[in-house]
C-alpha cells in the first residue's frame, strides 16, 4: 500500500479506560505500549488489539522506547526511574530499574544501532546509559527543563531540547556542546501569570537528513488556560539556519509530537482545548496541506516501523491507530452463509 | 503587581478598578477606637505579635503541596516525601519545606463551598462571605489596628509587590488599609535635594502652626485624619530604608531566591523585624487550568526556597514565636485531572499552612478521603481559620473594637475558631 495522507483514516480505536499519556510501537512492528494515568503500562498485541496490562511506576510515564530488536521496552518515569522490561513476556516483570534523573525523565531516546540510550528531564541533565544502564556520560548546559531527546542516526551527535526552545546539539562521543538550534518561537514567558511556558516538545529529522523539526506550541496569550496554537519549527541541519515556521491552522493545541514520514512531508500529532488532530506539512510550505480530526485530545503519537500508521494516546482512555493510506474496503458480509 | 488568571474572571477586573480608585485616596491617615480590655493589648504589645499571609494567588492545589494522594486516580504524578514531623508527608515539590514542617501546621479539611477567585480571596482574607452593600475589614487591617504599635510610624498593614492605597479597612478606617510597596522607598518619600533641612523644619513648624490655628476653632475628625497623615508620612520619610530591600546583602537575596517572591519574602522579613504587625505577600500564578503539574512544578520550586528561607530565618531570629505565617489561596483546585493535564477550581476539600506564634508546631488538623474529593473529618471554613489566625496572635477573635461608640465584631460570629491548633 502506498502513503496517501490525505486519506489517512482511523484505522483501530482501543480502549484502555483511564486517561492515555505516552504511546510507542515497537521496532518490529508486533506490539504497541503505552502508558496511562493509572501509573501502568499497557502492551497491544497489533494482531488483534488484545491489551495486556501491568502497573509499572510509582508516577506517570511520560516517555517509552525499545531497543531495536524489541526485546525491550524501556519506561522513562516521573519518579526519576527508567525501567527496562522484557516486551513479549506474559506478565512483564522489570528486567532492570535505573534511579536516572531527579524527577520526571521526560524523554528517551535509543541510538538506531541500539548501543546508546539518551534522556533528560526535570534536572536539566541530558544522560547518556548503555544498554545495560550503566551511565555513560552526562551533558549539562540546559538552563530549564530537558523536554526531549534524540539520536542523530547516521552522525554521533545527540539533540537535546528544552523549556526555552533551546537545541543544544552534543558530540556524543566528548559531550561537547556543538551548537545550539534556537527555536525561541516555542517559548513563551508571561509577565501577568508570571509563568514559563511552551518548550521543545519533540524533535524529528528529515529521511534526507536536510532537515530538523522541532515541535511546541505559540501564540500563548493564556498560558494557564490552554490558549495556545501547536508549531513547527524547521532548520537546516547544514548550516543551522531556521527555514521555517509552520503553525497549526489556528487549532489551540499543543503540538506533541512530529515525525517525518517517506516522502519527506511531516506528520504532527496536537490536542489540546480545541481538541485532536493530526497535521500533514510540506517542508517548503508554511500552513498544513491537510488535517485529520480525531475523537478526543492526542498527548502523544508513535510511528509504525512500516511508515503508514500512527498510534495516537488519548485522554479519553483511547489508543487510535490511524492509517495513512487509503481506506480498504470492509470485506462484503458473506449473505447466503447469514441466511 | 499585575496578577492575570486563566479564567478571565471578572472579579480580577473589579478589584483592579477598585484598587485604582483607591490610587487618589491620600496617604496614611489616623483612626478612632481603642481594644475592649486595655490588659490585652498590654500583653499584644510585650510580646510584638505580627501577621504575616503568603497568597497563592488563583489558588494552589492542595495534592501538589499539602495533601498529596500519591498512586490514587486524582493524585498526579508527583509523590509524596516525609518530612520533619514523622507520619507527616506533603509533595515531593516542597523538600526545603519539608524540613520545617516541625515548625509549621496544616489544616488539610477547608471547605469554603466556592469556586470564584474573586469571592473566595474575599471568604479567606476578610473571613467572610462577600455580601452586597456590606464592608468588613480585611485580616490586615484587623492585625494592623489590633497589634497595633502607637510607637511605630511605619504603616501597619503592608502589600508588598506595589500599588498604592488599599480600600479594605471598612470601618476601621483608612489608617488601617493597606498600603503597597514594592522593595524599594516610597515614591517621594525623600526630601527634595534643592531643600535645606532647616528650611523644610522651619516649613513644617509654619504648618503646624497655621494647622493648630484652624484646629482652635474648626476642629472635626476630618482634620485630625488630616493631621495624623502629615505627621506620620513625616515620620515614614525618617525610615524608608526599611522598604529599600537593596540593603539587604547579596547572599541573603541568593538564599531567598532571585526571583520575584523571593525578592517579596526578604523585604517581609525586613518589615517583620520592623515591627510591622500585618505583611502579605503574593505569588502568581497557580490557576493551572492547563499543564497544572509543569506550573506547579515551575511555581513552587521558587515558593519552596522562598518560604524555607523565611520560615528558617524567623524561627533562627527567635522571631516565629510571634510571628504567624499563613500560606492560603482563594481555594484549592480539583482532583480530577482534566484533558489538558489541569486542574480546575475548587473549594470542597482543601488545606492551607500555617505556622509560627501560637500555632502548635508539627500539628495536622483534619482530612480528606482516600483520592481528596471530599473532607472527612474536622471540616472548616474561611470563617473558622480567620479566628484562628487572630487567635494564634493572641487577640480576641470574640472581641469587638470600639468604633466611635460602637463595638464592631473582629471576626464572623458565626464561626469558630480551630481551639486545638492553638497553644
Amino acid at each position: 500500500m502506498k502513503l496517501e495522507t490525505n486519506k489517512t483514516h482511523i484505522l483501530h480505536q482501543w480502549k484502555h479506560g483511564r486517561p492515555m499519556i505516552a504511546c510507542c510501537f515497537d521496532p518490529t512492528g508486533q506490539y504497541l505500549v503505552s502508558s496511562s494515568e493509572d501509573f501502568s503500562l499497557q502492551r497491544w498485541d497489533l494482531k488483534d488489539g488484545k491489551k495486556i496490562a501491568w502497573p509499572a511506576h510509582d508516577s506517570w510515564i511520560k516517555d517509552i522506547a525499545f531497543l531495536p530488536d524489541g526485546e525491550t521496552v524501556i519506561s522513562a518515569g516521573c519518579d526519576d526511574r527508567l525501567i527496562f522490561w522484557p516486551t513479549a513476556a506474559e506478565k512483564p516483570t522489570p528486567i532492570r530499574e535505573v534511579v536516572a534523573h531527579k524527577g520526571w525523565i521526560r524523554s528517551i531516546d535509543v541510538k538506531p544501532d541500539g548501543s546508546l540510550i539518551a534522556t533528560g528531564g526535570n534536572d536539566k541533565v541530558v544522560k547518556i546509559w548503555d544498554p545495560n544502564g550503566k551511565l555513560v556520560r552526562q551533558f549539562v548546559g540546559h538552563e530549564r527543563d530537558v523536554y526531549s531527546v534524540f539520536f542523530h542516526p547516521k552522525e554521533n551527535v545527540l539533540l537535546s531540547g528544552d523549556l526555552d526552545g533551546k537545541v543544544h546539539q552534543w558530540n556524543v562521543a566528548d559531550g561537547k556542546l556543538l551548537r545550539t538550534f534556537d527555536a525561541k518561537e516555542l517559548h513563551t514567558y508571561n509577565g501577568g501569570q508570571q509563568v514559563h511556558y511552551g518548550g521543545v516538545r519533540d524533535i524529528a529529522l528529515s529521511p534526507d537528513g536536510k532537515t530538523i523539526a522541532c515541535i511546541g506550541l505559540h501564540k500563548a496569550t493564556n498560558p494557564l488556560g490552554a490558549v495556545n496554537e501547536p508549531i513547527v519549527v524547521l532548520f537546516n541541519w547544514e548550516d543551522g539556519k531556521k527555514l521555517r515556521a509552520q503553525p497549526g491552522a489556528g487549532i489551540k493545541a499543543i503540538g506533541w509530537q512530529v515525525e517525518f514520514l517517506a516522502d519527506g512531508t511531516e506528520v504532527a500529532a496536537c490536542g489540546g482545548s480545541g481538541g485532536g488532530y493530526l497535521l500533514f506539512f510540506k517542508t517548503a510550505e508554511d500552513k498544513p496541506y491537510h488535517t485529520l480530526k480525531l475523537p478526543d485530545t492526542a498527548r502523544d503519537m508513535s510511528m509504525h516501523p512500516n511508515g503508514l500508521q500512527v498510534a495516537t494516546a488519548h485522554h479519553d482512555g483511547h489508543i487510535r491507530i490511524s492509517q495513512m493510506t487509503e481506506k480498504v474496503p470492509a470485506p462484503k458480509a458473506d449473505t447466503a452463509k447469514k441466511k | 503587581m499585575k496578577c492575570t488568571y486563566s479564567c478571565q474572571s471578572d472579579a480580577h477586573v473589579m478589584a483592579r478598578r477598585q484598587f485604582l480608585g483607591t490610587l487618589t485616596g491620600g496617604v496614611v491617615v489616623g483612626g478612632l477606637g481603642a481594644l475592649t480590655s486595655p490588659a490585652a493589648a498590654a500583653e499584644l504589645k510585650r510580646k510584638d505579635m505580627r501577621v504575616m499571609v503568603i497568597y497563592m494567588s488563583g489558588g494552589v492545589s492542595q495534592l501538589e503541596t499539602w495533601d498529596p494522594k500519591p498512586k490514587t486516580d486524582t493524585g498526579g504524578p508527583f509523590r509524596a516525601i516525609p518530612t520533619s514531623v514523622p507520619g507527616t508527608h506533603i509533595c515531593e515539590l516542597l523538600p526545603l519545606t519539608a524540613q520545617h514542617m516541625d515548625k509549621l501546621a496544616l489544616v488539610r479539611s477547608i471547605d469554603t463551598k466556592n469556586g470564584d477567585h474573586g469571592k473566595g480571596n474575599y471568604q479567606m482574607t476578610y473571613g467572610r462571605n462577600q455580601m452586597p452593600g456590606v464592608e468588613y475589614p480585611h485580616l490586615g487591617a484587623v492585625c494592623a489596628k489590633g497589634l497595633e504599635r502607637p510607637d511605630n510610624p511605619l504603616p501597619g498593614h503592608i502589600r508588598v509587590g506595589g500599588g498604592s492605597r488599599g480600600s479594605d479597612a471598612a470601618y476601621l478606617g483608612p489608617k488601617y488599609a493597606s498600603v503597597g510597596v514594592n522593595g524599594k522607598p516610597p515614591a517621594n518619600s525623600a526630601r527634595a535635594t534643592n531643600l535645606a533641612a532647616e528650611t523644610d523644619a522651619l516649613r513644617n513648624k509654619f504648618r503646624r502652626k497655621a494647622n493648630d490655628h484652624f484646629l482652635k476653632e474648626r476642629r472635626t475628625a476630618k482634620t485630625d485624619i488630616y493631621t495624623q497623615s502629615y505627621e506620620q508620612a513625616l515620620q515614614l520619610m525618617e525610615r524608608r530604608d526599611v522598604f529599600d530591600v537593596s540593603k539587604e546583602p547579596a547572599k541573603e537575596h541568593e538564599k531567598y531566591g532571585k526571583h520575584q517572591l523571593g525578592n517579596q519574602c526578604l523585604m517581609a522579613r525586613r518589615l517583620l523585624e520592623n515591627n510591622i504587625p500585618f505583611v502579605q505577600v503574593s505569588h502568581s500564578n497557580y490557576d493551572t487550568h492547563n499543564e497544572n503539574f509543569n506550573f506547579h512544578f515551575e511555581q513552587l520550586g521558587e515558593f519552596d526556597q522562598a518560604y524555607a528561607a523565611l520560615i528558617g530565618d524567623l524561627h533562627e531570629r527567635g522571631m516565629l514565636e510571634t510571628t504567624l505565617v499563613v500560606v492560603m489561596s482563594e481555594f484549592g483546585r480539583t482532583p480530577r485531572i482534566n484533558k489538558y493535564y489541569g486542574r480546575d477550581h475548587w473549594g470542597t476539600a482543601w488545606s492551607v499552612c500555617l505556622g509560627g506564634a501560637k500555632v502548635k508546631p508539627g500539628a495536622v488538623v483534619g482530612k480528606t478521603n482516600a483520592n481528596g474529593t471530599k473532607v472527612i473529618e474536622r471540616e472548616v471554613d474561611h470563617g473558622d481559620l480567620f479566628h484562628t489566625y487572630l487567635s494564634a496572635v493572641g487577640l480576641d477573635s470574640r472581641g469587638t473594637f470600639d468604633i466611635g461608640g460602637r463595638a464592631q465584631l473582629l471576626a464572623d460570629p458565626a464561626a469558630v475558631g480551630i481551639s486545638e491548633l492553638i497553644m
